[in-house]
């Protein structure tokens, strides 16, 4: 479904090339789900944002089904951090929106939203504005976006970083029946060693900066609620938690960056490539 | 490097056409709130109509307030050059023939100068915003123009376009256009680029971009650039209509100065400024409901 060759990544700041991501090569199967994680200002937003073909890579290659990416895909959804949500738009017009830059005819469009609404739980607040949301239902219309799309890759930059931790594991049940029901390939990114565990099939342990492939650690026990209990969850949280360790030590000794700081380069390089279009 | 002027605009034919009937003026209470969403509909409704109703309260305590002021101020200056509220309600009434067409006239004039001015500025302004390079051309130009007072073309326009609506049109234009533009560059720049990136990778287009992120991002400064500049509009105006020309309520003043006929004067006052507040406030509703969002 997606696969990273020798992938790297530079970043042009006044000064310098900052170098994100250093050959990085993965493959993810379709209809699974991995979790990138890593220490702060490894390259993970970047990486996400190259599968989604927001960035282009300075070397190697990213293919998605097979296919290299010059442009973002019509199937692949991406939510962000703060969800990116428009503030303008009502909840319905918020989650069709991807449907309607589709060209989705306006019947379909709203059908297919509302649907995806429903399945998130926000039925009832269909006319309401996302500043009358909280960060938790915001974070379930994000979702219902990239839901009504019906895509087969959904991209996802720490996505429950925003809300509290009660709520944050409620939104990981659904994230986690969701991706059960719809068959999606999952690609998530987040700094919680608990989320990794209980989200991903197989979780990649980025290298500090410039990002590496680190270790790929398969977690075969994930895929139900119960998991969160479980003794081998807390085993693999472990196993995860050993394989950060050495990670993190080379990050703060060395070249250690704001974690924000690259994901606004990120986003930066982002607009350079709006504006060259 | 000669700026590329709107004046390139085509300036509507002299004032041969007659004035359009004044816009409808925003029924009292300006409209009520905005429609909220009905997620609880019975507190929604019962929160409207009481909102209206302070809206309405205030404005009448504000009216009732500046009245009171004006009475005071009129009956200290004791002079027939600042008549109290009542007496010019009377001249109001008096000379409300003879003022009606006038205040058409100069309504017309800053409407469509507004109107010009702004349609020009919006996709420039965008446009510029958007794109480093075209900011890296134009900006220089923009910071060297922007703080001329426009005024001072007054005489080169009325040389060039003559006394009827022409020069008046074309230097509200060019007023109106440089504020908004200035505006909706800056606020085009300032659009969150989290924004544009999840709409990208919905597979948005440059033009969906602007159409769902970059036009909605920039309505509230584009709307708070022309409830000022509207104030600025009716002053140049009044500068244009006294100085050429012999329509406008701008030269309904005038004339009367000269004719020492203080209450004809002052019947010509109120009703500029009247159309100010008008403007204003139609201004204000649009914004209200093209911004209703933001709560």
């Amino acid at each position: 479904m997606l696969r990273f060759t020798d992938v790297s990544y530079e970043y042009q700041t006044r000064n310098a090339a900052l170098q994100a991501l250093g050959g990085l090569s993965f493959a993810v199967e379709e209809g699974d789900s991995l979790v990138i994680i890593g220490p702060s200002g490894c390259g993970k937003s970047t990486a996400l944002l190259l599968a989604c073909g927001l960035l282009q890579p300075s070397g190697g290659e990213v293919l998605v089904a097979g296919r290299p990416l010059d442009a973002p895909r019509q199937s692949t959804a991406l939510i962000l951090q703060d969800f990116g949500l428009l503030p303008w738009k009502t909840v319905l017009q918020n989650a069709a929106l991807g449907l309607e830059i589709r060209k989705v005819a306006r019947r379909e469009r709203e059908n297919r939203a509302r649907a995806a609404l429903q399945s998130v739980g926000l039925g009832d607040f269909l006319q309401a504005f996302p500043r009358e949301l909280s960060g938790g239902m915001r974070q379930r219309l994000a979702l219902a976006r990239a839901l009504a799309l019906d895509v087969s890759l959904i991209c996802m930059d720490e996505p429950l970083s925003a809300v509290d931790t009660m709520l944050r594991e409620s939104l990981q049940d659904l994230l986690l029946v969701l991706w059960h029901e719809r068959g999606y390939t999952s690609l998530l990114v987040t700094h919680s060693i608990e989320e990794a565990v209980f989200l991903g099939r197989r979780i990649l342990v980025l290298s500090a900066r410039p990002g590496r492939l680190s270790a790929l650690i398969d977690n075969p026990g994930m895929g139900t609620a119960a998991y969160r209990g479980d003794a081998a969850f807390y085993a693999k949280c472990s196993e995860l938690r050993r394989a950060l360790a050495g990670e993190g030590d080379a990050a703060n000794k060395g070249n250690a960056v704001e974690e924000n700081g690259v994901a606004s380069k990120a986003v930066a390089a982002g607009k350079g490539a709006f504006d060259a279009r | 490097m000669p700026a590329d002027r709107p004046s390139a605009m085509p300036a509507p034919a002299a004032s041969s056409r007659p004035a359009e009937p004044a816009p409808a003026a925003p029924a009292e209470p300006p409209s009520a709130a905005p429609p909220r969403p009905a997620v609880y509909p019975a507190p929604a409704a019962a929160r409207r109509s009481r909102r209206a109703l302070l809206r309405v309260g205030g404005y009448l305590a504000a009216l009732a307030a500046i009245a009171l002021g004006w009475q005071i101020t009129a009956l200290a200056i004791n002079s027939p050059a600042l008549p109290t509220p009542i007496a010019s309600v009377e001249m109001l009434i008096r000379y409300a023939p003879q003022l009606a067409p006038q205040l058409a006239i100069s309504l017309y004039r800053v409407v469509i100068s507004m109107l010009l001015g702004t349609a020009l500025a919006v996709p420039i302004g965008l446009a510029i915003g958007r794109s480093p390079r075209l900011d890296a051309v134009l900006a220089p130009i923009l910071y060297i123009l922007y703080p001329i007072p426009k005024i001072v073309l007054l005489p080169v326009l009325l040389v060039l376009l003559g006394l009827a609506d022409a020069p008046k049109i074309v230097l509200i234009t060019i007023t109106i256009f440089f504020q908004v533009l200035v505006t909706v560059r800056d606020a085009a720049r300032a659009v969150p680029e989290q924004a544009v990136l999840s709409v990208r990778s919905l597979g948005a287009r440059r033009w969906d971009v602007y159409r769902h992120v970059v036009v909605p991002a920039t309505l509230p400064e584009l709307f708070t650039a022309l409830r000022i500049s509207s104030g600025t509009a009716v002053a140049i105006l009044f500068f244009a209509e006294a100085i050429a020309g012999s329509s406008g309520l701008g030269y309904f003043i005038v004339d009367s100065w000269a004719m020492i006929a203080y209450p004809r004067m002052f019947a010509g006052i109120i009703a500029m400024a009247m159309m100010g507040v008008v403007l204003y406030e139609v201004i204000d509703a649009l914004e209200r409901h093209f911004t209703r969002w933001r709560g």
